[in-house]
């Protein structure tokens, strides 16, 4: 009796294949990983990529990649979702544990640090361990199922931050370029959180909806929240800040872009990376930004508490002339402070314990593994 | 006769899924039977079976992750014999009998 399944599935399809073609993704004959975590987004791009595939001739190598953090009653459950995905798409499956690439798993990283702050390790982790498998796999490009409200909400975190720089990068639907050694792109990028549940269900996808163990706080008061009270509001919100997003990147003044570009090509790439993977839990950032926005919000309200409101108060009764004066004179002295402080760092060379692609002498991954290795003894005691 | 009408029940199957069955005693589907009409003689609604659900099918305490400010928690899509609940009116659609309601989280990870 009802056909509002059928007909959506095709119009969500051909939605993604209009993303797919007008920013030129793919080319032929090219050897993509989807990242997998048996999450509802992963499991939709591994449908959608495989139907597309087929009906419009990509020619694309599709392969599973999924990265087994070591979480007992968590990843290992979804890695059995995964491994059914790989069945019915007939497509390859490559696991990487954090066991072999670090000789930890997060269980045994939370049983030595407790459960508070180790959505840091893994986010740091993860990241290294997708770049890692696709080059085990000698595969150039990761595509990930980031959707439309996780890029609003990455695009939202960043205007609070006043991070314009990486406003701009957070935007972008592919990030690294031929001179980086694996490539990331968001196919999803334009489609609703909504609409992804919507095709899994009618689709009748089998996916893996348990929140990581280590971040049941993340469910509540984030980004997200407020993403989907607008979305509720109006329903286009989300794709409006998308949108806008990239209107503002498109401004960002062309010095600020370029400090990132001039330290490197392939500096953008790892900033952007970075911004992907940090505290990113099951596979979604929505999961750890919401920590960062309550850390946030503690912050104002600490700043708000020791400087009080005066200052604005004042600035706001200037007459025009002098606050626009105010204005030149404040703004580029904000340029200054910020921006070496986000950009400055970022010289490309490589990591000097693990050799992975680094802006600092270690990699983040060999400082937080140092942290973990000199608390092991203790532990196992 | 009036007795047979407010005794008349409608069957409704309930769905879960996307993580909110584990508010449900980790049961994606149920069965259940509601009045017609509600304590006001009027024919029952989405809003009503949503209250319903709360009062007598919820286990969880977190009631918040359910429903937030007497609304379905934003993020949670709801499905009325498989169209969006948008389609048909939200909480106002008046519930018929055989209906399939689903709530779907969308809330939970990638």
């Amino acid at each position: 009796m009802h056909t509002p399944g059928r007909c959506f599935i095709s119009i969500f399809e051909d939605e993604v294949h209009h993303t797919i073609s007008s920013s030129k993704l793919f080319f032929p004959g090219e050897k993509v990983a989807i990242g997998a975590s048996g999450g509802k987004d992963s499991t939709v791009l591994a449908s959608v990529l495989k139907t597309l595939n087929e009906r419009h001739n990509y020619g694309l190598d599709l392969v599973l990649l999924s990265i087994d953090e070591g979480i007992k009653g968590y990843r290992d459950d979804s890695l059995e979702t995964v491994k059914w995905n790989a069945i019915q798409y007939e497509m390859p499956l490559k696991v990487v544990g954090y066991d072999e690439l670090y000789g930890w798993t997060m269980d045994q990283v939370v049983e030595t640090i407790g459960k508070k702050g180790n959505c840091t390790y893994c986010g740091v982790f993860r990241r290294q361990a997708l770049d890692r498998g696709a080059k085990m796999l000698g595969i150039k490009h990761v595509v990930t199922g980031h959707n439309a409200d996780d890029v609003a909400e990455t695009i939202l975190m960043n205007l609070l931050r006043g991070d314009l720089a990486r406003l701009s990068r957070s935007t972008s639907i592919v990030t690294g370029d031929a001179t980086s050694d694996v490539k990331r792109s968001k196919p999803l990028k334009y489609s609703y959180e909504k609409e992804i549940v919507l095709y899994a269900y009618h689709k009748k996808l089998d996916y893996f909806s348990t929140e990581c163990i280590y971040s049941p706080e993340a469910f509540r008061g984030s980004a997200r929240s407020l993403i989907k009270n607008l979305e509720r509001v109006r329903p286009t919100a989300i794709l409006d800040i998308v949108r806008s997003g990239e209107d503002m990147a498109r401004l960002v003044p062309v010095n600020t872009a370029k400090s990132c570009a001039c330290k490197g090509d392939v500096a953008p790439a790892v900033v952007a990376a970075e911004e992907d993977g940090l505290g990113g839990c099951g596979s979604s950032n929505g999961r750890s930004s919401g920590n960062e926005m309550a850390a946030m919000e503690k912050q104002l309200r600490q700043n708000e508490a020791a400087e009080g409101l005066e200052v604005d108060v004042s600035k706001q009764m200037l007459p025009q002339a002098q606050r626009d004066k105010e204005n030149v004179k404040t703004l580029p002295i904000r340029g200054v402070s910020a921006n070496p402080k986000i950009l400055g760092k970022q010289t490309l060379g490589n990591c000097e314990r693990c050799g992975y692609m680094s802006s600092q002498a270690i990699c983040q991954a060999c400082m937080l593994l140092e942290g973990l290795n000199k608390n092991r003894p203790q532990i196992q005691i | 006769m009036v007795t047979a009408t407010e005794n008349a029940q409608l069957r409704v199957v309930v769905e879960f899924s996307g993580g909110l069955e584990m508010l449900f005693s980790d049961q994606k589907r149920h069965v259940i039977s509601i009045p017609t009409t509600d304590e006001n003689g009027k024919p029952v609604t989405v809003a009503y079976l949503i209250e319903y659900l709360c009062k007598n099918v919820m286990k969880d305490s977190r009631k918040e992750l359910f429903v937030l400010d007497s609304q379905i928690r934003p993020g949670i899509l709801v499905l009325i014999n498989d169209a969006d609940w948008e389609l048909e009116g939200e909480e106002k659609y008046a519930i018929q009998n055989g209906d399939n309601i689903l709530f779907v989280s969308t809330l939970h990870g990638g």
